[in-house]
């Protein structure tokens, strides 16, 4: 095997500070559109970004759904009614605060995303005349044709039009950083969030950011129970360097975290177990209403909420008799009969009913538009689409018209799992905040996928704008506060721990033993007994393992600190789910040491966070942000005032 | 500190049981935009120049096709999923259908 010299500088001996007045780590939709709020008003913003800002990110490639549009010009429901909905389908254990601001402001930031240079609208009409379309606008929906709150938009296009915009606003953005720990001081008796620490993960250099505000935009957890060392990058849906960095340093510095003992049982992806995410027949998300047939060309009929069979595919993008609207999309699974959309029979009854394995997805059968809208552009937009899979098979000879995609697993899912194998996914678990989108530490927010029960792209966003505009607001009340010399050079020392080695254990082997580990003791069902041995576990690899990493480079450096994230992750989900002493549905959640489930009492959100070396628990009722439109208004009459009538946009 | 700063780096290609990108010599000119763009920062530049980069950790990559995308040349650098991820496609079978 050759050797290469390592190309980048060493700078693993450079200490760097640097000042702002808001520091945004993690450079994502929510953290982009948090720098470019705050850069707005006039602040001085640094963004932190491990890959390089123009491709990186859950939607670094390209999204395909605007969800929650609820203002959009053709739409007929309100915020109130659509965030209220998705609280209730979550049975209350939903982010009703950050729900509400998606439902409320989403639309904005896309029109802003559009002032960018990004395209929200079929204006080479290459649709005219569609259902899905509105022709005046030139907008197209998805799902709901008849109340069109869901937009196909052209993510591709999107971040790299984000990206010209921080620069154009003077955003720092440092590319190849990464965030690895939050700086705070006490004042006053209360603890504050002064800034972080960083590291180039090409030259290891040391940076020490000083901020008056501070907003957390990383990802949430991954890799936490499905790992394999082989193809590290095929583990988990999101990206392979997201991993919860911002969720390890967050619970390190005492931040308080709900619903982190909900995991669901693993859905995409696990080491290439599944297929290419939209790259395998099916009629979800993407590919929703794909025509389903199985593998003797018979159609698979559609039903709508009440068992009656659809007879027109266009039938499949409307509400049942009675019913106003339907809920689809990135975190809705199952719907209570309420909100339930269309959908395939039940795999259960087609067995009964003698359809044959394998299904598969026949675009040919579909209308001109509603095929070439699935296959050229929600295939071709959304995440990882337009090469891997558009491209690619088109190379393979993949012609829509001619050939159907065949299913995997039973029914649509592309791989079925093992209860132990578990992600966090459907809203899982995050930051605890309040309307602020502020953490239980000042001058520390957060948004997008930090946040508890998040969801998708456009929940990214507006989550991201208005953390940025109170982060802001907060940064223009406060002076540059002193951090702890001492604690930044511990620091320090811990990330260069790996590096100084000669020899000794690759971040590979330590990942796999904790997703080992978590896989044993917080599987699909809990008892204090075992996730006591599980804490028991990972704690001793605290002590022992960590001090025995050892890494050639940067790069790898970067990997070693991932895992060591990876292990306080761990830890924080153990925590959580000890909290927690009964069985929960929503959740989730299976105890074999407790009787009951979702028992009143426990029908609440229970935090977690450290304070002093030790773990505190607390709750609070399900329904704590109030009524969503009433306190929304309270708090931001000056962007109804002024940015809904995009005083900024160009 | 010296030490650190003397310290020699290096980087060995990390194999894994799958090849995600291929270059064409013919049509790379060396400009490094696929591995500024990689996300995972899974490619290194070549040590001689106007040569492509070097694949050093082919297990790390995401497979979003975003180094495609900022390929100033066509097929210059081709994106493959694991062939155990290639999902199959047949031609359309006629059975009873609903027409649209």
């Amino acid at each position: 095997m050759q050797t290469y010299k390592w190309p980048y500088k060493n700078e693993l001996d450079v200490t760097e500070t640097r000042e702002c007045d808001v520091l945004v780590l993690g450079g994502g939709l929510a953290g982009c559109y948090a720098a470019i709020a705050a850069a707005r008003r006039g602040q001085s913003v640094i963004l932190v970004e491990k890959g390089a800002t123009a491709r990186s990110g859950s939607a670094g490639t390209g999204f395909d759904h605007w969800e929650s549009a609820c203002t959009n010009p053709c739409s007929t429901v309100t915020p109130k009614e659509i965030a209220e909905a998705y609280v209730d389908e979550q049975s209350g254990y939903s982010n009703g605060i950050a729900h509400y601001i998606e439902c409320r402001e989403g639309y904005d930031r896309l029109l802003d995303l559009e002032s960018f240079g990004g395209k929200i609208r079929d204006t080479d009409d290459e649709f005219k005349g569609a259902e899905f379309r509105d022709d005046e606008t030139k907008l197209m929906f998805a799902y709901d044709y008849k109340n069109k709150f869901t937009l196909r938009v052209w993510g591709s296009t999107f971040k790299p039009a984000l990206y010209k915009e921080l620069l154009r606003l003077g955003v720092t953005v440092l590319d190849r950083t990464e965030a690895t720990a939050l700086l705070t001081a006490v004042v006053d008796g209360k603890k504050r969030g002064v800034g972080a620490c960083a590291m180039n993960v090409r030259t290891g250099k040391f940076l020490i950011l000083r901020a008056k505000a501070t907003v957390l935009t990383m990802s949430r957890p991954a890799r936490v129970w499905l790992f394999n060392p082989d193809l590290v990058g095929l583990c988990e849906f999101r990206p392979t360097q997201s991993i919860g960095s911002g969720h390890a340093m967050g619970f390190k510095a005492g931040i308080e975290f709900t619903m982190m003992e909900k995991s669901v049982k693993g859905e995409f992806s696990a080491a290439g177990r599944s297929f290419p995410p939209y790259g395998a027949g099916n009629n979800h998300n993407t590919w929703y209403a794909a025509t389903m047939v199985d593998a003797r060309g018979v159609e698979i009929p559609y039903v709508d909420r009440d068992g009656s069979e659809l007879k027109t595919v266009s039938e499949r993008y409307y509400p049942a008799p009675g019913q106003k609207f339907f809920l689809k999309g990135g975190v809705i699974d199952n719907p209570k009969y309420e909100y339930r959309g269309p959908e395939t029979l039940d795999f259960e009854e087609l067995m009964r009913r003698g359809y044959q394995l394998p299904f598969y997805a026949d675009l040919s059968r579909m209308p001109d538009a509603e095929r070439r809208v699935i296959w050229g552009m929600m295939v071709g937009e959304e995440g990882k689409t337009k090469i891997p899979i558009l491209q690619n098979y088109t190379e393979r000879g993949f012609d829509p018209t001619k050939h159907m995609l065949q299913s995997y697993g039973t029914g649509w899912q592309s791989a079925n799992f093992l209860a132990q194998e578990r992600q966090l996914f459907g809203a899982p678990g995050g930051i605890w905040h309040d309307w602020d989108l502020k953490t239980n530490i000042d001058g520390i927010y957060a948004a997008g996928d930090q946040l508890f029960a998040s969801d998708c792209a456009s929940f990214a966003c507006a989550t991201g704008y208005y953390s940025g505009r109170k982060a802001a607001a907060y940064a223009g009340t406060v002076a540059l506060t002193a951090y702890d010399p001492a604690e930044a050079e511990t620091e320090r020392e811990r990330l260069l721990a790996p590096i100084r080695r000669e020899d000794g254990m690759d971040w590979r082997e330590l990942n796999m033993a904790i997703s080992k580990a978590m896989q044993n003791y917080c599987g699909g069902v809990k008892c204090d007994a075992l996730l006591l041995e599980g804490l028991d576990l990972l704690e001793s690899f605290e002590r022992e393992i960590v001090p025995q990493i050892c890494c050639k480079n940067p790069h790898e450096l970067m990997r070693a600190h991932e895992v060591f994230d990876i292990l306080t992750v761990s830890k924080l989900i153990l925590h959580a789910c000890l909290a927690r002493k009964t069985s929960s549905v929503p959740l989730c959640f299976e105890r074999t040491d407790s009787t009951e489930t979702d028992p009143e009492r426990d029908r609440r959100f229970i935090t977690v966070r450290q304070e002093n070396g030790r773990v505190v628990y607390d709750s609070h009722p399900l329904g704590y942000f109030g009524d969503l439109e009433t306190e929304y208004e309270k708090r931001n009459q000056d962007y109804i005032r002024n940015e809904q009538k995009g005083a900024y946009r160009k | 500190m010296s030490e650190l700063k003397n310290k020699e780096l290096f980087a060995e290609p990390v194999p894994c049981s799958a090849r995600p990108l291929l270059f064409d010599d013919e049509k790379c000119i060396g400009c490094n935009a696929c591995a500024n763009i990689c996300q995972v920062d899974i490619l290194i530049p070549a040590p001689e120049k106007g040569r492509h980069p070097i694949v050093l950790y082919p297990g790390e990559c995401y497979y979003c096709g975003a180094c495609v995308m900022a390929c100033p040349r066509d097929g210059a650098i081709r994106l493959q999923h694991p062939l155990m991820n290639r999902a199959k496609f047949v031609p359309v079978r006629k059975g009873e259908h609903h027409e649209a």
